[in-house]
């Protein structure tokens, strides 16, 4: 069973999409190397470090998007955020089921600073006026990098969200945090409190993430393939019920400190356990206690 | 430049806006045009709450004043820097109140925004760079992150991200490198109302600003390659 | 950044319809290695962009012998080197030609 996490961007595709389905848009002959990065005299790719393309995925037409974590952090500069961004108005005129990202970054690639701040926002934007037309985004978050800054939003603007426990989703990266405000805010290296705060399970256990697999690339293919199934609106519906669902849970959690003391509030009798369940355990405690 | 002088020249005809701790909001008259206010105060961090605010905000005026442009006036330090707020996902407060803004433009409403003073990263993204059109005053800065964060980030030394901001377009925060760019439309000095008023009406319908970014020979390669991932 | 070329002659011709592949990523220590079919040249040509500067005849060395190991003409091999060990870039010249010469 192949690890999501272990796998670089090719190999995760590889092992989602249905085989020789994929063909590569912007494949790395096309050169498309950072030009920011080659002023700065820093190594680049051909293909900016992600891999675009259309593809089947368990029989649904899909156009998909893999960010490398291993160049540059997945962060995104100018060309890698405009593969995106060109992928998913794409879908407006294609016949797809929608469009997954395999989304592993820090966010906006500071080497590239205003360029890729602006991709960033781009890609936003793109996501969410695919999603009004009605095209399914699913995010995939399960790598080593996570998925911060503007890309942790740009995720959460997306139809649903698959994690892994190994995977990370936030806004700001514990690191930027203790920069900001020191050690004693966030201990940037006390791995567990960072995943109590962004991880996979907490996310899940939160609502941030709606499907939380194993570290198993064929887990995340059927968890993605399923909420494409599902379709999507983004209309002023959506939009209502998501505000009182963050208002319920601002006034409900805004004032504990720690991932373990919202599991607690959730039902958890001993939410220092939750660290050690194993996904289809907290799933299913998660699922009966969300029933009561 | 403040938000009391800024609303006071964007709408000479009156207006109605009032700060709320760091959230401003309310309405302002501009011709025969009255516009939802929406914004932040005094170089706002903004956290769950500010993004839930601000999200309201857009809620409530495209509930009961169908079609009425929105602007964003826009100051902020960024998004707030805390472990707390990343608990509570402020990753998704933010990108709802980015829906919230595309719902309202789906269902017709103008969306603009003016930063007046500084704006940085995500506090930005989900407001600012979510409009049809996102101005500037001529002295106001954009940022991705702060220098030091970004030093320990990219491990490159303070002083040369600093000396690089003074020399490079790309990493310079003021925001005439973003009109270059296409993010910002304009600088906007003098008449302020009056700039407003071709704002709304000019505004464009789809996101332009790669192409703009293009023609303006800041940002070369968005527009192409983003064509090529369309049609390739 | 350090720019290198090589070419090599003498080789065989890989087999007809070869599909450009790639393999690694640009990461510490790593590198990517972009192998094409170039029809019709006689030659190996390699372009090399490095971020360890001063190592010329190391890369020499490591080209010729995996030229000498796989002797293909009509292919070139680009790669972008964040300062990856001569192992390493031997690993992944090896990877690649695999992946470009398997029958698919």
């Amino acid at each position: 069973m192949q690890s999501y996490y272990e796998a670089n961007a090719r190999e995760r595709l590889d092992g989602l999409l249905d085989p020789g389905t994929f063909r590569e848009i912007l494949p790395p002959v096309a050169r498309t190397l950072s030009p920011h990065l080659q002023a700065l005299d820093l190594p680049a790719a051909f293909d900016d470090g992600i891999v675009i393309g259309t593809a089947k995925l368990e029989g649904l037409a899909v156009l998909v998007a893999a960010q490398e974590g291993g160049f540059m952090g997945g962060a995104v500069g100018e060309v890698q955020g405009a593969k995106i961004t060109g992928l998913l108005e794409r879908a407006r005129n294609a016949e797809v089921a929608g469009i997954v990202l395999l989304l592993e970054t820090g966010g906006v690639r500071l080497q590239e600073a205003n360029a890729g701040l602006i991709a960033v926002s781009e890609v936003i934007r793109a996501i969410c006026a695919t999603r009004v037309a009605g095209i399914p985004v699913i995010a995939a978050i399960g790598g080593q990098y996570g998925c911060f800054g503007g890309m942790g939003i740009a995720a959460a603007c997306c139809t649903g969200i698959v994690m892994s426990e190994e995977g990370r989703l936030g806004l700001s990266g514990p690191e930027v945090i203790e920069t900001a405000h020191g050690v004693e805010e966030f201990d940037s290296r006390d791995r567990a409190l960072v995943w109590r705060t962004v991880g996979g399970k907490h996310r899940f256990l939160l609502g941030d993430c709606d499907v939380l697999v194993d570290d198993r690339i064929d887990a995340f293919r059927r968890a993605i393939a399923q909420a494409l199934r599902e379709g999507d609106r983004l209309d002023l519906d959506a939009v209502e019920r998501e505000h009182a669902l963050l208002q319920r849970r601002v006034d409900r959690f805004g004032g504990y400190d720690d991932g373990a003391d919202i599991w607690r509030d959730l039902g958890f009798p001993d939410p220092e356990n939750v660290p050690l369940l194993a996904t289809d355990a907290l799933v299913a405690i998660s699922q009966r206690l969300r029933a009561a | 430049m403040d938000w009391h002088d800024v609303t006071a020249r964007l709408f000479p005809e009156g207006h109605h806006v009032v700060a709320d701790g760091d959230l401003l909001a309310g309405t302002g008259r501009c011709g025969d045009t009255t516009f939802a206010v929406i914004g932040s105060a005094h170089h706002a961090e903004i956290g769950v709450e500010l993004a839930l605010a601000m999200a309201r905000l857009v809620l409530a005026t495209i509930r009961t004043h169908p079609g009425r442009p929105i602007v964003f006036l826009v100051d902020t330090a960024g998004q707030r820097l805390r472990r707390r707020d990343e608990l509570l996902g402020l990753n998704r407060c933010m990108a709802h109140l980015a829906k919230c803004v595309e719902v309202a433009r789906s269902r017709g409403h103008r969306v603009l925004g003016l930063v007046y003073d500084q704006a940085l990263s995500g506090g930005f993204l989900a407001t600012g760079m979510m409009a049809d059109l996102c101005a500037a005053l001529p002295e106001s800065e954009i940022r991705v992150m702060n220098l030091s964060a970004m030093a320990r980030v990219t491990r490159q030394p303070v002083e040369r991200l600093a000396e690089l901001a003074r020399s490079s377009p790309v990493f310079a925060p003021g925001a005439i490198n973003y009109v270059k760019m296409g993010a910002i439309d304009a600088l906007w000095e003098g008449d302020l109302a009056a700039h407003l008023a071709a704002a709304v009406a000019d505004a464009p319908a789809t996101d332009t600003r790669r192409d703009v970014g293009q023609a303006r020979g800041g940002r070369l390669l968005a527009a192409p390659i983003a064509l090529r991932a369309n049609v390739e | 950044m350090e720019h290198l070329e090589y070419r090599f002659d003498g080789g065989r011709p890989a087999t007809a319809g070869s599909a450009a592949r790639i393999v690694g990523v640009v990461a510490s220590g790593n590198l990517e290695v972009l192998i094409e079919p170039v029809p019709g040249d006689p030659a190996c040509s390699i372009a090399i962009d490095t971020a360890a500067k001063g190592f010329g005849e190391i890369w020499q060395a490591v080209m010729a012998d995996f030229f000498a190991r796989h002797r293909l003409a009509g292919i070139r091999v680009s790669i972008n080197d964040a300062g990856a060990t001569p192992a390493i870039v031997a690993l992944r010249l090896d990877q690649a030609i695999e992946e470009f010469t398997r029958k698919r």
